[in-house]
C-alpha cells in the first residue's frame, strides 16, 4: 500500500444557479448533471478519459434517477469505462462527494476522480399518494379476478393528491427555515446584520463576476451565464422592506431576502493526484488536507437543526493543531444568514465553548474581510447537493490566487450546515 | 439537403429544362480521399524549374498522367518561366485544349513568376498571367476553379508544394480567381513533432497546438474541427457567454475550452499562459473571432463603432503584440487571421466592419517581415458569402443575391473557410506569408 497523500483540487464546473421554475424549468437532474460533467471535460480536455470515479448526488430525487451519476456519465463525453456512484447526505453532499473521492486518491486507490452534485426544486419528484400506491401494488400482487376487484375497491377519490416533497424536517414537522428561526432567536441573530450579509453576498459575487473570476469554474446552460439570484445592486435599505417569512411577531427577521431561495443546478469538481495532474498539465490549486463530519440532536436535544458545523469544526482545528484565527479564507455555507451568524456568534462565545464544546476558551471571532469573498449561498442560490461542489472549486481558485501567506501556504476553511443535524467542514490547502 | 434550396433543385432535369442553370455541386474533401478523381495534364512554358516537382507530387499522389484525349481532373503549368509575349501565346496553347477537357470541379492552376522590374516586357506579361487567370475563372463550369500561384525566384521547388496540393485538392473548392504569392519559405518546412507521423499528408497538423477565438459557433467552430480532423490539438476560445456551445466544440474536437473575453486588458497575458501551462507550445493561432454591429455611418454611434473594433482588431494587435514578445510560437508559427471581403471592396453599413477587416489586412501585411525571422506566418483569409447562420438571417433577396453573385454561384461553407485555414496552418506552407487568400468563389465584389 502506498503511504497517504493530499489529494489536489484541479478545478471545477459549474452551470449558473437558476431561480426554482426559472431558467431550468425543464431541465432534469440528469440533464443539468451531465451538462456539468461535459463543462468539466471540456475545460479540462477529458474528453474520452477514463476517470477514477464519479461521485455524486442529488438531495430531490426522481425514483427513475437510480444511479443518477452513473447516467449522468453515460450521456456525458467522458469515457464510459468511468465508474460512478450517489451519494445523498442532504446539503452535505456535494462536500461529502468531495471527501469521499479525495480520500481514495489519498490511499492510491484511485489516481482522479470528479465529485459533483445537482438538484433540481422546479423539477421534484411528485410521487403517487401513498394510500393509492398501495391500493396499486396490492392490484399488482392479485393473482385472480376476484382478488384484483378486491383491491380495487380500495380506491377512494381522496387518492388523488399526491405526494409533494417537503422542505420540513420529517421528525419535527418544522421547515428548515423555521429551524433556523429558533436558533437565529436563540443567538439574538438581528435582522440588520443578516440584511448586511446579504447585500455583502451579492456584491461580492458580483464583482468575482465582473473580474473574469469565474470564466474556468462556470460554463453558461439554456442561456443563462450568470445565477439567476444574483442581486448585483442590492442594499440594505431595500432588502429591510423586505417582510419576514420564518418566524414569529417581533422576534422574526428571516426574510426571502436573507434567505436562499429554492434553486435548481449542478456543480463537479476535478481532484486527482499531484502526478496525474501533472501527467495531464493541469493545475493543482490547492490540496485536500482534512474533513469533518458531525450530527446534532435537534429533535429532543438543545443543538439546532443547522449547528452541527459548531461540532465539527472545532474537532477538525484540534486535530490539525490550528486555531479558527488560522485560515485565509472562510467559507461558511450561507443557508440563511442568520444560520452564519449563529455559527460566528457561537464560536465567540465562552459559554458555549465550556457548555457545549468542552473547551477552556471559545474559538474567537474571525475576520470578516475573509468571510465567503467570492459570494455565498445568499446571492447564487443554494442547489442542495451541487453547493458543496460550487464552495471547494471557488475556494481552492482564491487559494491558489492568494499563493503562500507569510512562508506557509494559504489556508481555506469550508463549513456547510444539512438537514437533518448534519454538518460537513473540510480544509483547503492553496498551491 | 443544403440551406441552398435553388442548387438542390438545380440538380434535376425537369427544373432545368425551366432554364434553371444547374449549380455545381462541389467537391469537397473527406477523409482518405485521393488528391484528384481523373488525371492531370501538366505542362511547362519557358524554362520553368516546378514542372518536374509537380510530377512527382502527382506521382506520390498516385495521380496518373493525362495521356491522349479525355477528361482531366486537373491542367497545371509551370510558367514561371514566361518572360515575353511569345511565351504568353505558348501558355494560351496550353490552356485552350486542356480547359476543353476540364473536368466537373476540375483545378486550372498556373505558376507563373514575379513580375521582373528591370524587364518591361517580361514584367508585363507576368502581370498578363493574373488577367487570363481570374478571366479564365470565370469561364470554367461545373465547379472547376482557376488559380494562380506568383512564384518567387529564389523559392526552391518543394517550397510549392503544399499550395499545389491545396489549390489542386478538394479543400480549395471555393477559392478561386486567386492570386498566392510563394516566397522562400521563412523557416523549417516541417514541424519536427509531425515528422514520426505515419502519415503527414492526412494529418498534416499532427503534434501542433492551435488556438482558435471565436470557436463556439459558425466559421471558428468548422476551424477547430478541421484543424483538429488534420492532428492539431485545439484550444477553443471564445466568450464566457458563448461556453455552453463552446464546451461542446471543445469535447467534439477533443480539445479543450477556454472561456475568454480577448477585449479585456489581460486577455493575452491569460491566453498565453494558459497555453504554456496546458500544452507547453503553441504552433497555430486563428484569429476568428468577430462581430457586426451594422449602421449606415451617418447614424454610427461610438458603442457600435468602439465594440467591432475592439474584438475585431484591437484584439488581435493585444494578442499579436505579446507572441512577437514571447517565445512561446513554434518556428513553425502560423498566425492565420480571419478578414472579410467586405474589408476588401466594403459594404453598406458596415464603415465599422469593414474598417476593422480592412485593419486586419494591414496588420498581416505589417507583421509578416516581423515574424518571418522566428519562422512564423501570418496570412489572412477573406471570406466571402458563406452560409452560416448569420447568413441564413438575411431577407431572401439579399441572401439569394449574395449567394450568386460568384463564379461557383452558390454560397460558400464555413469548412471551405476552414480548409483554407488548415493550409495556412501547416508548417509546409512557410512561403505564404503576408497574403489575403479570399474564400469567396471570385465574388465580383472586391475581385
Amino acid at each position: 500500500m502506498p503511504e497517504t497523500r493530499k489529494a489536489a483540487v484541479i478545478g471545477g464546473n459549474r452551470i449558473p444557479f437558476a431561480r426554482a421554475n426559472g431558467a431550468y424549468a425543464r431541465a432534469s437532474n440528469l440533464d443539468m448533471l451531465t451538462a456539468t460533467l461535459d463543462g468539466l471535460a471540456a475545460r479540462f480536455g477529458l474528453a474520452g478519459e477514463r476517470i477514477g470515479e464519479v461521485a455524486g448526488g442529488a438531495v430531490l430525487k426522481h425514483s427513475r434517477d437510480r444511479d443518477l451519476t452513473r447516467e449522468a456519465v453515460l450521456g456525458s463525453t467522458l469515457s464510459p469505462s468511468t465508474p460512478a456512484y450517489d451519494v445523498q447526505q442532504a446539503c452535505g453532499t456535494g462536500l461529502e462527494t468531495a471527501v469521499l473521492v479525495a480520500n481514495k486518491i489519498a490511499l492510491g486507490q484511485i489516481e482522479s476522480g470528479v465529485a459533483a452534485g445537482v438538484d433540481t426544486a422546479s423539477d421534484a419528484p411528485v410521487a403517487l399518494n401513498d394510500d393509492l400506491r398501495r391500493v396499486l401494488m396490492e392490484l399488482n400482487g392479485a393473482r385472480s379476478l376476484g382478488a384484483r376487484l378486491k383491491a380495487l375497491r380500495g380506491l377512494r377519490p381522496g387518492q388523488i393528491v399526491p405526494e409533494v416533497p417537503r422542505n420540513a424536517e420529517p421528525r419535527t414537522g418544522l421547515s428548515m427555515g423555521e429551524h433556523a428561526a429558533l436558533t437565529a432567536l436563540e443567538w439574538h441573530v438581528g435582522r440588520e446584520e443578516q440584511d448586511e450579509l446579504t447585500v455583502a453576498s451579492h456584491r461580492n459575487l458580483a464583482a468575482a463576476y465582473d473580474r473574469g473570476f469565474f470564466d474556468d469554474l462556470v460554463t453558461p446552460y439554456l442561456g443563462l451565464s450568470r445565477d439567476q439570484n444574483l442581486r448585483p445592486d442590492t442594499s440594505v435599505e431595500k432588502l429591510a422592506k423586505l417582510k419576514p417569512v420564518f418566524g414569529k411577531g417581533e422576534g422574526a427577521t428571516m426574510t426571502a431576502g436573507n434567505s436562499t431561495p429554492l434553486t435548481d443546478g449542478a456543480a463537479a469538481v476535478l481532484l486527482g493526484s499531484d502526478e496525474w495532474a501533472a501527467q495531464h498539465r493541469l493545475p493543482v490549486l490547492a490540496h485536500l488536507v482534512d474533513a469533518e463530519t458531525a450530527a446534532v440532536d435537534f429533535v429532543l436535544g438543545s443543538d439546532g437543526l443547522l449547528t452541527a458545523p459548531l461540532y465539527a469544526v472545532p474537532r477538525l482545528l484540534e486535530r490539525n493543531g490550528l486555531t479558527l484565527g488560522d485560515f485565509d479564507f472562510y467559507e461558511i455555507h450561507e443557508a440563511f444568514a442568520s444560520t452564519v451568524l449563529a455559527t460566528l456568534k457561537a464560536w465567540e462565545d465562552p459559554a458555549f465553548a465550556k457548555e457545549r464544546l468542552g473547551l477552556d476558551a471559545p474559538l474567537g471571532a474571525i475576520d470578516r474581510a475573509k468571510l465567503n469573498v467570492a459570494g455565498s449561498s445568499l446571492a447564487t442560490g443554494h442547489p442542495f447537493a451541487a453547493t458543496g461542489g460550487r464552495i471547494v472549486a471557488t475556494l481552492a481558485k482564491l487559494l491558489h490566487e492568494k499563493g503562500s501567506v507569510g512562508g506557509r501556504k494559504s489556508r481555506g476553511l469550508i463549513s456547510i450546515c444539512a438537514a437533518g443535524g448534519q454538518g460537513v467542514v473540510a480544509i483547503l490547502e492553496g498551491n | 439537403m443544403s440551406n441552398d434550396t435553388l442548387r438542390d433543385l438545380s440538380q434535376n432535369q425537369l427544373v432545368r429544362r425551366l432554364g434553371v442553370p444547374r449549380i455545381p455541386v462541389l467537391r469537397r474533401y473527406a477523409p482518405g480521399q485521393p488528391l484528384l478523381d481523373g488525371p492531370a495534364l501538366v505542362g511547362a512554358v519557358g524554362a520553368g524549374r516546378y514542372a518536374e516537382q509537380i510530377r512527382a507530387l502527382l506521382k506520390d499522389a498516385d495521380i496518373a498522367d493525362a495521356a491522349g484525349d479525355g477528361t482531366v481532373a486537373a491542367a497545371v503549368l509551370d510558367a514561371t518561366g514566361v518572360r515575353t509575349l511569345d511565351d504568353l501565346a505558348a501558355v494560351r496553347e496550353f490552356l485552350t485544349p486542356a480547359v476543353r477537357r476540364l473536368a466537373p470541379s476540375g483545378r486550372l492552376l498556373l505558376l507563373g513568376p514575379e513580375p521582373d522590374a528591370g524587364d518591361v516586357e517580361a514584367a508585363a506579361a507576368a502581370q498578363a498571367l493574373d488577367g487570363l487567370v481570374r478571366s479564365a475563372a470565370k469561364e470554367v463550369r461545373a465547379g472547376a476553379t482557376a488559380n494562380l500561384l506568383v512564384v518567387h525566384p529564389d523559392a526552391p521547388p518543394a517550397a510549392t508544394d503544399s499550395a499545389v496540393r491545396f489549390f489542386l485538392s478538394a479543400r480549395s473548392a471555393y477559392v478561386d480567381g486567386q492570386v498566392v504569392r510563394v516566397g522562400v519559405p521563412v523557416g523549417p518546412a516541417q514541424d519536427p513533432i509531425g515528422m514520426d507521423a505515419p502519415d503527414e499528408v492526412v494529418r498534416p497538423l499532427a503534434g501542433r497546438v492551435a488556438v482558435v477565438t471565436g470557436a463556439a459557433r459558425g466559421i471558428g467552430a468548422a476551424i477547430a474541427d478541421t484543424l483538429a480532423r488534420d492532428g492539431a490539438t485545439v484550444v477553443a476560445v471564445d466568450v464566457p457567454a458563448a461556453g455552453e456551445s463552446l464546451s461542446r466544440v471543445a469535447n467534439r474536437v477533443g480539445g479543450t475550452a477556454l472561456q475568454l473575453d480577448i477585449t479585456t486588458p489581460d486577455a493575452a497575458d491569460r491566453l498565453l499562459a494558459h497555453v504554456r501551462e496546458r500544452h507547453g507550445r503553441l504552433d497555430v493561432v486563428v484569429h476568428n473571432a468577430g462581430i457586426t454591429r451594422d449602421k449606415l455611418l451617418a447614424n454610427m454611434d461610438a458603442d457600435r463603432w468602439d465594440a467591432v473594433l475592439a474584438v475585431n482588431l484591437r484584439a488581435q494587435l493585444a494578442i499579436n503584440e505579446a507572441l512577437l514578445a514571447d517565445d512561446l510560437l513554434s518556428d513553425t508559427g502560423r498566425i492565420v487571421c480571419i478578414a472579410s471581403t467586405s474589408g476588401i471592396a466594403g459594404n453598406r453599413g458596415q464603415t465599422n466592419y469593414a474598417a476593422s477587416k480592412a485593419g486586419v489586412i494591414g496588420m498581416v501585411r505589417a507583421l509578416a517581415p516581423r515574424f518571418a525571422e522566428r519562422g512564423v506566418t501570418v496570412n489572412a483569409v477573406a471570406p466571402g458569402f458563406i452560409e452560416t447562420e448569420m447568413t441564413g438571417k438575411m431577407p431572401l433577396g439579399t441572401r439569394e443575391a449574395g449567394r450568386r453573385i460568384n463564379s461557383l454561384r452558390q454560397g460558400g461553407l464555413p469548412v471551405d473557410v476552414a480548409e483554407t485555414v488548415g493550409w495556412l496552418a501547416e508548417a509546409e506552407t512557410g512561403g505564404v506569408t503576408g497574403q489575403v487568400v479570399r474564400v469567396c468563389g471570385q465574388s465580383i465584389l472586391g475581385a
